[in-house]
Formats: C-alpha cells, structure tokens, sequence
C-alpha cells in the first residue's frame, strides 16, 4: 500500500470531499471505497457563520487522513498562505499544492509548483504537488524537496481520463520508487483500472464520484478498478503483439 | 479606519486582529486568518496591530478536491 511521507494508507484511493448531494452522501461514498484520504479547501467564513466547524467535525467523522488542499491559488504568495492557514486549521502538515496557471485548463503553473514547494518544504511542510507530468518539472518538484508527485491525468472536472500515457509511463519509469498519484482528469472506473496497469500507486477523485448519479456507487466501482488494475500490474502482464498467436494447442488437431 | 475584510470594505475600531473577530462575532470559531496575504497564526492575533486599508482575510474548513 502507499506511504506518503512515512504514513502509509491503506487505501489507493483519495477522494475529495466538494459537490456532493448531501453530507450522507459523502459519507456513503467514503464508507463504500474505503478511501483512506480526504481532500479539503479553506474558504471565507463570516463571523458567526461557524460552517467550518460543521464540516470539521463532519470530516473527523469519516475516520481519515485529512490533506488540505490550494485550490484556487493563482500565485505562488497565495499559495503559501493558504498552506499556513490550512496547516493550523486541520493540525496537519500535508499539503495539496496547487498553483494554478492557467484559467481555462486549470493546468499547474509549474514555475510558480517549484517555487512555492520549495518554500512550503523549507517550511516544514510535507507537499503533495499538483503537476503536469513533464519529467523536468517533476525532477525540479523532487529537488524541491517533494516526496511524492501528483500528475494530472486530465483537467481537473473533465472526465477525459489518462490523457498522455507516453508521459504517465515514463515518470513511472523514472522514478520507480517515488509514490505517483494521478490527480484529476479521471472519469470512470476503467480508467482508474489504467492508471493502476502503469504502476502508478493511487488516485485522486472528486468529480467523477461528487457528480455520479449515485457516488456512493460509483465509488465503490472505482475502489474495485483499483484493486482489479493493480493485481494486474502486479501479475506482470503479457506482452502484447501485432500478429495472433492461438492459445489452443494447434498439435492434434483434428482433420489436419 | 477603514479596512477590508473577506473581500469586503468596512470600518472598525479594533485596535488588533483578535480585537477585530470578536468585534464581527467569530468567538472561539474555527478560523484561521492573514493580513496583507501574511499569515497570522492564532497566537499571534492579539498583537497583530490593524491600520487603514490592512486586507483581512478569515478562513475556516471548507469542501475541497
């Protein structure tokens, strides 16, 4: 199972915590997938609103690794505060970098991903970048001190699933030992299932599940493609091949 | 003096930020706060001093992906 940071989770699922019907339903979703990792924001609170505290409360409920996330954040300033600020609220040093770039594919800004996950680190923090999977910028993160990479596998809400498997697989290739989560992109289940075949080590989901007909359901669907993709990866495929090969014995064939 | 908070312009006259939530009722909420894009840690609030046109920002647990 993944270990971040020297927490190992026994779960390859993440899944965030926005756009559900209800909190029942949320918690469903949680209990169905045995997700092991909450996602979660800060956001403006007015005096006496104490929202906060409710969902607070409610996520203590759920039994799960709590990592905060940047959501939002378009410069690297940004960012690193609302790491402070999410560090004393949920007493945790994880931290979801996000430093968005761009406002029409949400893709990271990966100038600002290596600045703010250097002063994030330097800062005791334990960051969990949102990167593209460009192999420079995912060395410049390590350098930076990341100690796990979180590739999208598609903008974040579009359901499009692993968009560059080329890519995908050689930062598997390249760091063999690290813990790479695809974060954003997936849609369904068998996509998941994909991610799992290239050895990638979990997921991130918020969408795919938050805006199912029926999350809980689909949750549960994406904890089995998990499962079903990885005792794949770990069985060490077939190779495949252009030309068929029968599977029949072809010696004793009859009329032959 | 006049300052904004959450976005928003008002005045006060809370001398410091800790001054400054219990003015607008947070209490004892689970807040966390930055002045001027600053982080403020919870500790340090009762001698964060305010001065016009200071950006306030209070944040609590929310949703998130």
């Amino acid at each position: 199972m993944p270990k971040y940071y020297d927490t190992e989770i026994a779960s390859r699922l993440m899944l965030g915590t926005a756009q559900y019907p209800s909190p029942a339903i949320l918690a469903q979703a949680f209990r169905r997938s045995g997700a092991g990792i909450a996602t979660v924001s800060v956001r403006r609170e007015a005096g006496g609103e104490r929202a906060g505290q409710a969902f607070w409360d409610m996520i203590g409920d759920l039994g799960v690794h709590v990592l905060p996330n940047t959501a939002g954040c378009h410069s690297v300033r940004e960012a690193v505060t609302t790491a402070q600020m999410a560090r004393e609220l949920f007493d945790t040093s994880w931290i979801k970098l996000e430093v968005i770039g761009h406002a029409d594919t949400l893709q990271p800004d990966p100038f600002g991903l290596v600045e703010a996950a250097r002063i994030l680190t330097d800062d005791g923090f334990q960051v969990f970048p949102y990167c593209t999977e460009d192999l420079v910028l995912c060395e410049r993160l390590v350098e930076a001190g990341c100690r796990v990479l979180m590739p999208w596998g598609a903008p974040i809400g579009t359901g499009l699933g692993l968009n560059n498997i080329y890519g995908l697989r050689s930062l598997r290739a390249h760091f063999p030992d690290l813990p790479l989560v695809i974060d954003a992109g997936l849609g369904v289940p068998s996509q998941a299932a994909h991610a799992m075949e290239l050895g990638y080590d979990a997921v991130l989901l918020n969408t795919a599940v938050a805006k199912a007909g029926d999350p809980a359901a689909m949750a549960e669907g994406f904890a089995s493609a998990l499962e079903a993709g990885r005792l794949g990866y770990e069985a060490d495929p077939m190779e495949p091949r252009d030309m068929a090969a029968p599977s029949t014995p072809v010696l004793g064939r009859a009329f032959s | 003096m006049k300052i904004t908070v959450n976005g928003t312009a008002r005045e006060t006259t809370a001398p410091t930020l800790d001054a400054l939530l219990q003015e607008l009722g947070y209490g004892a909420a689970k807040v966390a706060t930055a002045v001027n894009e600053d982080f403020v840690p919870a500790a340090i609030r009762p001698e964060q001093r305010l001065n016009d046109g200071d950006r306030v920002e209070i944040v609590a647990p929310r949703q998130g992906g």
